[in-house]
Protein backbone atom coordinates (compact mmCIF):
# COMPACT_ATOMS: atom_id res chain seq x y z
CA UNK A 1 0.00 0.00 0.00
CA UNK A 2 1.28 3.40 -0.84
CA UNK A 3 0.86 5.52 2.24
CA UNK A 4 0.79 9.15 1.26
CA UNK A 5 0.39 11.97 3.69
CA UNK A 6 -3.32 12.40 3.13
CA UNK A 7 -4.32 8.78 3.68
CA UNK A 8 -2.05 8.70 6.68
CA UNK A 9 -3.75 11.75 8.13
CA UNK A 10 -7.24 10.41 7.52
CA UNK A 11 -6.50 6.97 8.96
CA UNK A 12 -4.86 8.69 11.91
CA UNK A 13 -8.04 10.65 12.56
CA UNK A 14 -10.12 7.50 12.30
CA UNK A 15 -7.89 5.74 14.80
CA UNK A 16 -8.12 8.74 17.13
CA UNK A 17 -11.91 8.65 16.90
CA UNK A 18 -11.97 4.97 17.84
CA UNK A 19 -10.44 5.85 21.20
CA UNK A 20 -13.67 7.54 22.17
CA UNK A 21 -16.32 5.23 23.48
CA UNK A 22 -19.43 4.42 21.50
CA UNK A 23 -22.04 7.08 22.38
CA UNK A 24 -24.41 4.52 23.93
CA UNK A 25 -21.90 3.14 26.40
CA UNK A 26 -20.76 6.61 27.41
CA UNK A 27 -24.34 7.80 27.89
CA UNK A 28 -25.04 4.90 30.28
CA UNK A 29 -22.02 5.82 32.39
CA UNK A 30 -23.08 9.47 32.45
CA UNK A 31 -26.63 8.53 33.46
CA UNK A 32 -25.27 6.33 36.22
CA UNK A 33 -23.05 9.11 37.59
CA UNK A 34 -25.94 11.59 37.48
CA UNK A 35 -28.24 9.16 39.30
CA UNK A 36 -25.62 8.57 41.99
CA UNK A 37 -25.33 12.34 42.53
CA UNK A 38 -29.05 13.20 42.44
CA UNK A 39 -30.45 10.03 43.97
CA UNK A 40 -32.83 9.89 41.00
CA UNK A 41 -34.35 13.33 41.61
CA UNK A 42 -35.49 15.47 38.66
CA UNK A 43 -32.86 17.70 37.09
CA UNK A 44 -33.96 21.05 35.68
CA UNK A 45 -32.27 23.14 33.01
CA UNK A 46 -29.81 25.55 34.59
CA UNK A 47 -31.02 28.94 35.78
CA UNK A 48 -28.35 29.70 38.38
CA UNK A 49 -25.60 27.36 37.19
CA UNK A 50 -22.96 28.40 34.68
CA UNK A 51 -20.19 26.37 33.11
CA UNK A 52 -17.39 28.22 31.34
CA UNK A 53 -15.17 26.27 28.97
CA UNK A 54 -13.35 27.12 25.75
CA UNK A 55 -15.29 26.46 22.57
CA UNK A 56 -12.10 25.00 21.14
CA UNK A 57 -9.36 23.63 23.37
CA UNK A 58 -5.80 23.91 22.13
CA UNK A 59 -4.83 20.72 23.97
CA UNK A 60 -7.15 18.12 25.49
CA UNK A 61 -4.62 17.49 28.25
CA UNK A 62 -5.26 20.78 29.99
CA UNK A 63 -8.65 22.39 29.38
CA UNK A 64 -9.53 25.26 31.74
CA UNK A 65 -13.11 25.18 33.06
CA UNK A 66 -15.07 27.19 35.62
CA UNK A 67 -18.32 26.34 37.33
CA UNK A 68 -20.45 28.74 39.33
CA UNK A 69 -23.84 28.26 40.98
CA UNK A 70 -24.85 30.86 43.58
CA UNK A 71 -26.72 29.06 46.35
CA UNK A 72 -25.50 25.57 45.48
CA UNK A 73 -24.08 23.13 48.00
CA UNK A 74 -22.23 20.98 45.46
CA UNK A 75 -21.44 20.89 41.75
CA UNK A 76 -20.56 17.71 39.88
CA UNK A 77 -18.68 17.89 36.58
CA UNK A 78 -18.71 15.14 33.94
CA UNK A 79 -16.88 14.76 30.64
CA UNK A 80 -19.45 12.78 28.69
CA UNK A 81 -17.03 11.48 26.07
CA UNK A 82 -14.16 10.38 28.32
CA UNK A 83 -13.53 6.65 28.94
CA UNK A 84 -14.45 7.47 32.54
CA UNK A 85 -16.80 10.47 32.54
CA UNK A 86 -16.21 11.48 36.18
CA UNK A 87 -14.24 14.73 36.56
CA UNK A 88 -14.96 15.85 40.11
CA UNK A 89 -17.56 16.85 42.67
CA UNK A 90 -17.02 20.21 44.31
CA UNK A 91 -18.67 20.73 47.70
CA UNK A 92 -18.80 24.19 49.23
CA UNK A 93 -18.57 24.67 52.99
CA UNK A 94 -19.89 27.46 55.23
CA UNK A 95 -16.82 29.65 54.59
CA UNK A 96 -16.93 29.46 50.80
CA UNK A 97 -17.55 33.04 49.65
CA UNK A 98 -19.13 31.78 46.44
CA UNK A 99 -20.08 28.49 44.90
CA UNK A 100 -17.40 28.87 42.28
CA UNK A 101 -14.45 26.74 41.24
CA UNK A 102 -11.92 26.92 38.45
CA UNK A 103 -9.72 23.97 37.45
CA UNK A 104 -8.14 22.22 34.45
CA UNK A 105 -9.38 18.95 33.05
CA UNK A 106 -8.55 16.27 30.48
CA UNK A 107 -10.81 15.68 27.50
CA UNK A 108 -10.18 12.61 25.32
CA UNK A 109 -11.71 14.33 22.29
CA UNK A 110 -14.46 16.70 21.20
CA UNK A 111 -17.39 16.17 23.54
CA UNK A 112 -19.91 17.67 25.95
CA UNK A 113 -18.78 18.78 29.38
CA UNK A 114 -21.69 18.56 31.81
CA UNK A 115 -22.19 20.28 35.18
CA UNK A 116 -24.95 19.45 37.66
CA UNK A 117 -25.53 21.59 40.72
CA UNK A 118 -27.30 20.58 43.90
CA UNK A 119 -29.03 23.70 45.19
CA UNK A 120 -29.56 24.52 48.88
CA UNK A 121 -33.25 23.52 48.65
CA UNK A 122 -32.26 20.06 47.40
CA UNK A 123 -33.19 20.66 43.75
CA UNK A 124 -30.82 19.98 40.86
CA UNK A 125 -29.85 21.95 37.76
CA UNK A 126 -27.89 20.90 34.72
CA UNK A 127 -25.92 22.62 31.98
CA UNK A 128 -23.64 21.30 29.26
CA UNK A 129 -21.19 22.79 26.80
CA UNK A 130 -19.51 21.26 23.81
CA UNK A 131 -15.73 21.61 23.75
CA UNK A 132 -13.93 20.87 20.50
CA UNK A 133 -10.54 19.32 21.08
CA UNK A 134 -8.03 19.78 18.29
CA UNK A 135 -5.77 17.00 17.18
CA UNK A 136 -2.18 18.16 17.48
CA UNK A 137 0.23 19.21 14.83
CA UNK A 138 3.76 17.90 14.59
CA UNK A 139 3.87 18.03 18.38
CA UNK A 140 7.64 17.54 18.65
CA UNK B 1 3.83 8.60 47.37
CA UNK B 2 4.43 10.24 44.02
CA UNK B 3 7.90 11.76 43.77
CA UNK B 4 8.58 15.38 44.56
CA UNK B 5 5.03 16.40 45.39
CA UNK B 6 5.12 20.12 46.05
CA UNK B 7 2.16 22.34 46.86
CA UNK B 8 1.98 25.98 45.84
CA UNK B 9 -0.71 28.12 47.43
CA UNK B 10 -1.61 31.80 47.18
CA UNK B 11 -3.60 33.48 49.93
CA UNK B 12 -3.47 37.26 50.51
CA UNK B 13 -1.48 38.13 53.66
CA UNK B 14 -4.21 40.40 54.97
CA UNK B 15 -7.87 41.16 54.51
CA UNK B 16 -10.65 43.01 56.27
CA UNK B 17 -13.17 41.08 58.35
CA UNK B 18 -15.80 39.36 56.22
CA UNK B 19 -13.96 40.13 52.97
CA UNK B 20 -14.06 37.72 50.06
CA UNK B 21 -10.62 36.54 48.99
CA UNK B 22 -9.48 34.48 46.02
CA UNK B 23 -7.28 31.47 46.67
CA UNK B 24 -5.24 29.67 44.02
CA UNK B 25 -3.55 26.31 44.52
CA UNK B 26 -1.28 24.13 42.40
CA UNK B 27 0.35 20.86 43.39
CA UNK B 28 2.86 18.83 41.41
CA UNK B 29 1.36 15.39 40.83
CA UNK B 30 1.21 13.14 37.74
CA UNK B 31 -2.50 12.30 38.25
CA UNK B 32 -1.93 8.96 36.50
CA UNK B 33 -5.36 8.23 35.08
CA UNK B 34 -5.27 4.43 34.89
CA UNK B 35 -6.08 4.74 31.17
CA UNK B 36 -2.52 4.80 29.85
CA UNK B 37 -0.31 1.86 28.87
CA UNK B 38 3.46 1.57 29.21
CA UNK B 39 5.74 0.63 26.31
CA UNK B 40 5.12 -3.08 27.00
CA UNK B 41 1.38 -2.63 26.69
CA UNK B 42 0.62 -3.00 30.41
CA UNK B 43 -1.89 -0.60 31.93
CA UNK B 44 -0.20 1.93 34.20
CA UNK B 45 -2.20 1.75 37.44
CA UNK B 46 -4.29 4.72 38.48
CA UNK B 47 -2.55 6.99 41.00
CA UNK B 48 -4.22 10.33 41.63
CA UNK B 49 -5.01 12.86 44.29
CA UNK B 50 -8.64 11.97 44.96
CA UNK B 51 -9.65 14.68 47.41
CA UNK B 52 -8.70 18.27 48.21
CA UNK B 53 -9.98 19.99 51.33
CA UNK B 54 -9.51 23.56 52.57
CA UNK B 55 -10.48 24.66 56.07
CA UNK B 56 -10.11 27.97 57.88
CA UNK B 57 -9.73 27.88 61.67
CA UNK B 58 -11.32 24.43 61.61
CA UNK B 59 -14.34 25.41 59.53
CA UNK B 60 -14.76 24.09 56.00
CA UNK B 61 -14.28 26.22 52.88
CA UNK B 62 -14.28 23.63 50.10
CA UNK B 63 -14.20 19.83 49.84
CA UNK B 64 -13.49 18.64 46.30
CA UNK B 65 -13.63 14.99 45.19
CA UNK B 66 -11.28 14.52 42.23
CA UNK B 67 -11.43 11.94 39.46
CA UNK B 68 -8.79 10.93 36.89
CA UNK B 69 -9.95 13.58 34.40
CA UNK B 70 -8.32 16.32 36.51
CA UNK B 71 -5.13 17.41 34.69
CA UNK B 72 -1.58 16.67 35.80
CA UNK B 73 -0.39 19.16 38.43
CA UNK B 74 -3.92 19.94 39.68
CA UNK B 75 -4.91 23.62 39.81
CA UNK B 76 -7.84 25.08 41.72
CA UNK B 77 -9.16 28.57 42.21
CA UNK B 78 -12.03 29.40 44.58
CA UNK B 79 -13.24 32.10 46.96
CA UNK B 80 -13.36 32.22 50.73
CA UNK B 81 -14.73 34.50 53.41
CA UNK B 82 -12.37 35.40 56.24
CA UNK B 83 -14.30 36.28 59.41
CA UNK B 84 -11.21 36.73 61.59
CA UNK B 85 -7.43 36.31 61.63
CA UNK B 86 -6.38 32.71 61.39
CA UNK B 87 -4.95 29.87 59.38
CA UNK B 88 -6.00 28.20 56.18
CA UNK B 89 -5.14 24.51 56.02
CA UNK B 90 -4.85 22.79 52.66
CA UNK B 91 -4.97 18.98 52.48
CA UNK B 92 -4.50 16.80 49.41
CA UNK B 93 -5.27 13.05 49.70
CA UNK B 94 -3.38 10.62 47.43
CA UNK B 95 -4.74 7.23 46.27
CA UNK B 96 -1.73 5.59 47.92
CA UNK B 97 -2.69 6.96 51.35
CA UNK B 98 -0.19 9.82 51.34
CA UNK B 99 -1.48 13.15 52.60
CA UNK B 100 0.12 16.45 51.58
CA UNK B 101 -0.58 19.58 53.58
CA UNK B 102 0.16 23.28 53.54
CA UNK B 103 -0.90 26.17 55.77
CA UNK B 104 -1.23 29.91 55.22
CA UNK B 105 -1.90 32.56 57.82
CA UNK B 106 -3.96 35.64 57.16
CA UNK B 107 -4.24 38.76 59.30
CA UNK B 108 -7.70 40.34 59.44
CA UNK B 109 -8.00 43.98 60.41
CA UNK C 1 9.00 15.82 -3.46
CA UNK C 2 9.52 19.52 -3.09
CA UNK C 3 8.65 21.14 0.15
CA UNK C 4 5.91 23.24 -1.36
CA UNK C 5 4.13 20.20 -2.79
CA UNK C 6 4.31 18.61 0.60
CA UNK C 7 3.22 21.49 2.74
CA UNK C 8 0.33 22.71 0.66
CA UNK C 9 -1.93 19.63 0.79
CA UNK C 10 -1.26 19.43 4.49
CA UNK C 11 -2.32 23.03 5.00
CA UNK C 12 -5.44 22.48 2.92
CA UNK C 13 -6.45 19.53 5.04
CA UNK C 14 -5.84 21.48 8.22
CA UNK C 15 -7.86 24.43 7.01
CA UNK C 16 -10.71 22.12 6.10
CA UNK C 17 -10.93 20.74 9.61
CA UNK C 18 -13.83 22.28 11.48
CA UNK C 19 -11.93 22.33 14.74
CA UNK C 20 -9.05 24.63 13.91
CA UNK C 21 -7.93 26.15 17.20
CA UNK C 22 -9.10 29.62 18.06
CA UNK C 23 -6.22 31.84 17.14
CA UNK C 24 -5.09 34.06 19.89
CA UNK C 25 -5.57 37.75 20.00
CA UNK C 26 -2.35 38.59 18.24
CA UNK C 27 -2.33 42.13 19.51
CA UNK C 28 -2.62 41.17 23.18
CA UNK C 29 0.15 42.26 25.54
CA UNK C 30 1.87 39.84 27.88
CA UNK C 31 2.25 41.17 31.41
CA UNK C 32 3.17 38.63 34.09
CA UNK C 33 1.98 39.08 37.67
CA UNK C 34 0.75 42.54 36.73
CA UNK C 35 4.33 43.80 36.71
CA UNK C 36 6.69 42.08 34.27
CA UNK C 37 6.04 43.58 30.84
CA UNK C 38 7.18 41.28 28.06
CA UNK C 39 8.23 42.31 24.58
CA UNK C 40 6.46 39.76 22.39
CA UNK C 41 7.05 41.52 19.04
CA UNK C 42 10.00 43.58 17.94
CA UNK C 43 12.08 44.42 14.88
CA UNK C 44 14.21 41.49 13.74
CA UNK C 45 17.93 41.80 14.51
CA UNK C 46 20.06 42.78 11.50
CA UNK C 47 21.64 39.31 11.35
CA UNK C 48 18.27 37.63 10.68
CA UNK C 49 17.70 37.71 6.92
CA UNK C 50 14.38 35.90 6.69
CA UNK C 51 12.22 37.94 9.11
CA UNK C 52 11.27 41.58 9.44
CA UNK C 53 9.70 41.18 12.86
CA UNK C 54 10.42 38.62 15.55
CA UNK C 55 7.37 37.33 17.42
CA UNK C 56 7.29 35.36 20.65
CA UNK C 57 5.70 31.89 20.56
CA UNK C 58 3.25 33.20 23.18
CA UNK C 59 1.48 35.23 20.48
CA UNK C 60 0.64 32.05 18.53
CA UNK C 61 -1.15 30.28 21.38
CA UNK C 62 -4.88 30.27 22.17
CA UNK C 63 -6.30 32.80 24.62
CA UNK C 64 -6.62 30.15 27.32
CA UNK C 65 -3.02 29.03 26.95
CA UNK C 66 -1.82 32.64 26.88
CA UNK C 67 -3.63 33.32 30.15
CA UNK C 68 -1.77 30.54 31.94
CA UNK C 69 1.46 32.51 31.66
CA UNK C 70 0.16 35.79 33.04
CA UNK C 71 0.25 34.80 36.71
CA UNK C 72 2.80 32.67 38.56
CA UNK C 73 0.01 30.88 40.40
CA UNK C 74 -1.63 29.92 37.12
CA UNK C 75 1.66 28.86 35.49
CA UNK C 76 2.31 25.21 36.40
CA UNK C 77 5.96 25.65 35.39
CA UNK C 78 6.46 27.66 38.58
CA UNK C 79 5.99 24.54 40.75
CA UNK C 80 9.21 23.26 39.24
CA UNK C 81 10.92 26.59 39.80
CA UNK C 82 9.99 26.13 43.47
CA UNK C 83 11.55 22.66 43.45
CA UNK C 84 14.74 24.15 42.00
CA UNK C 85 14.70 26.81 44.75
CA UNK C 86 14.89 23.98 47.28
CA UNK C 87 17.73 22.35 45.31
CA UNK C 88 19.54 25.71 45.18
CA UNK C 89 19.84 25.60 48.98
CA UNK C 90 20.83 21.91 49.13
CA UNK C 91 24.50 21.05 49.65
CA UNK C 92 25.83 18.35 47.37
CA UNK C 93 29.05 16.60 46.35
CA UNK C 94 32.39 16.16 48.08
CA UNK C 95 32.68 19.88 48.85
CA UNK C 96 29.41 19.98 50.77
CA UNK C 97 28.42 23.18 49.01
CA UNK C 98 25.09 24.40 47.72
CA UNK C 99 24.45 26.87 44.91
CA UNK C 100 23.52 29.36 47.63
CA UNK C 101 26.99 29.15 49.21
CA UNK C 102 28.40 31.07 46.24
CA UNK C 103 25.39 32.81 44.76
CA UNK C 104 23.38 33.61 47.89
CA UNK C 105 20.01 33.77 46.10
CA UNK C 106 18.75 32.89 42.62
CA UNK C 107 17.91 36.58 42.17
CA UNK C 108 21.65 37.28 42.16
CA UNK C 109 21.73 35.42 38.83
CA UNK C 110 19.32 37.89 37.18
CA UNK C 111 20.56 38.67 33.68
CA UNK C 112 22.37 35.38 33.17
CA UNK C 113 19.69 33.71 31.06
CA UNK C 114 19.47 36.69 28.72
CA UNK C 115 23.11 36.42 27.54
CA UNK C 116 23.49 32.64 27.21
CA UNK C 117 24.71 30.70 25.28
CA UNK C 118 27.94 32.62 25.75
CA UNK C 119 31.62 32.27 24.87
CA UNK C 120 33.64 31.03 27.85
CA UNK C 121 37.17 32.35 27.55
CA UNK C 122 38.67 29.97 30.10
CA UNK C 123 37.24 26.83 28.52
CA UNK C 124 37.47 28.09 24.96
CA UNK C 125 33.93 27.15 23.96
CA UNK C 126 30.36 28.37 23.87
CA UNK C 127 28.57 27.47 27.10
CA UNK C 128 24.85 27.04 27.63
CA UNK C 129 23.24 27.64 31.02
CA UNK C 130 23.11 23.85 31.46
CA UNK C 131 26.87 23.56 30.84
CA UNK C 132 27.50 26.40 33.28
CA UNK C 133 25.37 24.68 35.94
CA UNK C 134 27.27 21.43 35.45
CA UNK C 135 30.60 23.26 35.63
CA UNK C 136 29.59 24.45 39.11
CA UNK C 137 28.21 21.04 40.07
CA UNK C 138 31.30 19.07 39.06
CA UNK C 139 34.15 21.51 39.65
CA UNK C 140 33.00 23.55 42.64
CA UNK C 141 30.70 21.12 44.40
CA UNK C 142 32.49 17.88 43.51
CA UNK C 143 29.26 16.15 42.52
CA UNK C 144 28.20 14.04 39.55
CA UNK C 145 26.93 16.18 36.64
CA UNK C 146 23.17 16.49 36.22
CA UNK C 147 21.70 14.83 33.14
CA UNK C 148 21.73 17.52 30.44
CA UNK C 149 17.99 17.50 29.77
CA UNK C 150 16.89 15.75 32.97
CA UNK C 151 14.23 17.12 35.29
CA UNK C 152 16.59 18.49 37.95
CA UNK C 153 18.63 20.37 35.34
CA UNK C 154 15.62 21.73 33.48
CA UNK C 155 14.06 22.89 36.76
CA UNK C 156 17.31 24.69 37.68
CA UNK C 157 17.51 26.37 34.27
CA UNK C 158 13.87 27.44 34.71
CA UNK C 159 14.73 29.00 38.08
CA UNK C 160 17.71 30.83 36.57
CA UNK C 161 15.52 31.96 33.68
CA UNK C 162 12.64 33.05 35.93
CA UNK C 163 14.76 35.72 37.63
CA UNK C 164 15.61 37.24 34.22
CA UNK C 165 12.03 37.42 32.99
CA UNK C 166 11.29 40.63 31.15
CA UNK C 167 14.94 41.31 30.27
CA UNK C 168 15.73 41.39 26.55
CA UNK C 169 17.51 38.39 25.09
CA UNK C 170 20.96 39.68 24.14
CA UNK C 171 23.37 36.96 23.09
CA UNK C 172 26.70 37.94 21.52
CA UNK C 173 27.43 36.44 18.12
CA UNK C 174 30.66 38.11 17.14
CA UNK C 175 34.23 37.48 18.19
CA UNK C 176 35.18 33.97 19.21
CA UNK C 177 31.54 32.74 19.19
CA UNK C 178 31.09 33.65 15.53
CA UNK C 179 32.14 30.30 14.04
CA UNK C 180 29.79 28.45 16.39
CA UNK C 181 27.00 30.85 15.47
CA UNK C 182 27.66 30.20 11.78
CA UNK C 183 27.51 26.45 12.40
CA UNK C 184 24.13 26.98 14.09
CA UNK C 185 22.89 29.10 11.20
CA UNK C 186 23.92 26.40 8.71
CA UNK C 187 22.05 23.78 10.75
CA UNK C 188 18.97 26.02 10.83
CA UNK C 189 18.79 26.21 7.03
CA UNK C 190 19.78 22.60 6.27
CA UNK C 191 16.96 20.27 5.27
CA UNK C 192 17.05 16.99 7.17
CA UNK C 193 15.18 13.73 7.40
CA UNK C 194 12.86 11.84 5.10
CA UNK C 195 10.58 14.87 5.03
CA UNK C 196 13.45 17.12 3.96
CA UNK C 197 12.48 19.95 6.28
CA UNK C 198 14.80 22.56 7.73
CA UNK C 199 13.96 24.64 10.79
CA UNK C 200 13.28 27.48 8.35
CA UNK C 201 10.73 25.45 6.35
CA UNK C 202 8.27 25.64 9.23
CA UNK C 203 9.41 28.51 11.44
CA UNK C 204 10.57 31.08 8.89
CA UNK C 205 8.63 30.29 5.71
CA UNK C 206 5.37 29.13 7.31
CA UNK C 207 4.96 30.70 10.73
CA UNK C 208 1.35 31.69 11.30
CA UNK C 209 0.13 28.82 9.12
CA UNK C 210 -1.45 25.64 10.45
CA UNK C 211 0.41 22.35 10.55
CA UNK C 212 -2.59 20.09 10.93
CA UNK C 213 -4.32 21.69 13.92
CA UNK C 214 -1.24 23.41 15.29
CA UNK C 215 -0.34 27.04 14.79
CA UNK C 216 3.28 27.31 13.67
CA UNK C 217 5.37 29.84 15.58
CA UNK C 218 8.66 31.42 14.62
CA UNK C 219 10.37 28.88 16.86
CA UNK C 220 12.11 31.31 19.21
CA UNK C 221 13.56 29.92 22.42
CA UNK C 222 13.10 32.92 24.73
CA UNK C 223 10.33 31.04 26.55
CA UNK C 224 12.38 27.97 27.47
CA UNK C 225 12.25 25.96 29.59
CA UNK C 226 8.61 25.78 28.52
CA UNK C 227 5.74 24.07 30.36
CA UNK C 228 3.93 22.24 27.59
CA UNK C 229 0.28 21.24 27.91
CA UNK C 230 1.12 18.25 25.74
CA UNK C 231 3.30 16.54 28.36
CA UNK C 232 2.50 18.63 31.44
CA UNK C 233 6.11 19.29 32.36
CA UNK C 234 8.98 21.67 31.74
CA UNK C 235 10.73 21.02 28.43
CA UNK C 236 14.34 22.02 27.80
CA UNK C 237 15.45 23.71 24.60
CA UNK C 238 17.47 20.71 23.45
CA UNK C 239 14.64 18.25 24.19
CA UNK C 240 12.44 20.43 21.97
CA UNK C 241 15.09 20.47 19.22
CA UNK C 242 15.17 16.69 19.40
CA UNK C 243 11.40 16.51 18.96
CA UNK C 244 11.47 18.83 15.96
CA UNK C 245 14.35 17.00 14.24
CA UNK C 246 12.72 13.63 14.92
CA UNK C 247 9.53 14.90 13.29
CA UNK C 248 11.46 15.55 10.08
CA UNK C 249 12.18 11.81 10.35
CA UNK C 250 15.87 12.34 10.81
CA UNK C 251 18.33 10.88 13.31
CA UNK C 252 18.61 13.63 15.92
CA UNK C 253 21.63 15.07 17.63
CA UNK C 254 21.89 14.46 21.36
CA UNK C 255 20.88 17.04 23.97
CA UNK C 256 24.09 18.81 24.98
CA UNK C 257 25.82 17.97 21.69
CA UNK C 258 28.06 20.50 19.95
CA UNK C 259 25.49 20.77 17.15
CA UNK C 260 22.57 21.59 19.45
CA UNK C 261 24.69 24.10 21.39
CA UNK C 262 25.47 25.85 18.10
CA UNK C 263 21.80 25.75 17.07
CA UNK C 264 20.80 27.15 20.46
CA UNK C 265 23.21 30.07 20.10
CA UNK C 266 21.90 30.84 16.61
CA UNK C 267 18.24 30.52 17.62
CA UNK C 268 18.74 32.62 20.76
CA UNK C 269 20.31 35.33 18.58
CA UNK C 270 17.30 35.33 16.24
CA UNK C 271 15.23 36.29 19.27
CA UNK C 272 17.54 39.07 20.46
CA UNK C 273 15.23 41.82 21.66
CA UNK C 274 12.38 39.55 22.77
CA UNK C 275 11.97 39.18 26.52
CA UNK C 276 13.21 36.22 28.52
CA UNK C 277 9.92 34.42 29.31
CA UNK C 278 10.99 31.07 30.74
CA UNK C 279 9.28 29.23 32.23
CA UNK C 280 6.65 29.97 29.60
CA UNK C 281 3.45 28.00 28.92
CA UNK C 282 3.05 26.53 25.46
CA UNK C 283 1.02 23.86 23.71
Amino acid sequence: MQLDRRTFLVSGLAAGGALLLAPGAAQAMVDEAVAAFTGGADVAEATDLTLTAPEIAENGNTVPIEVSAPGATAIMVLAAGNPNPAVGTFKFGPLAASQFASTRIRLAGTQDVVAIAQMADGSFQRVSREVKVTIGGCGG
Amino acid sequence: MADNVKPRVRVPRQASAGETITIKTLISHPMESGQRKDSDGNVIPRSIINRFVVDFNGENVIDFALDPAISTNPFFEFESVVPESGTFTFTWYDDDGSVYTDEKEIAVS
Amino acid sequence: MTRKAFVMPMLTVAAAMAAAPALADETADLVVNGEIEMVTRTAAPAHVDGLNEVISGWVFRSDETQDLQTDDFDNPGMIFVDQARDDFETAMGTEGQSCADCHESPEELAGVRATYPKWDEERGLVQTVEMQVNECVTERMGAEPLKYDGGDMTNMVALISSVSRGMPVDVAIEGPAQSVWEQGRDLYYTRTGQLELSCASCHEDNYGNMIRADHLSQGHINGFPAYRLKNAKLNSVHARFKGCVRDTRAETYAPGSEEFVALELYLASRGNGLSVEGPSVRN
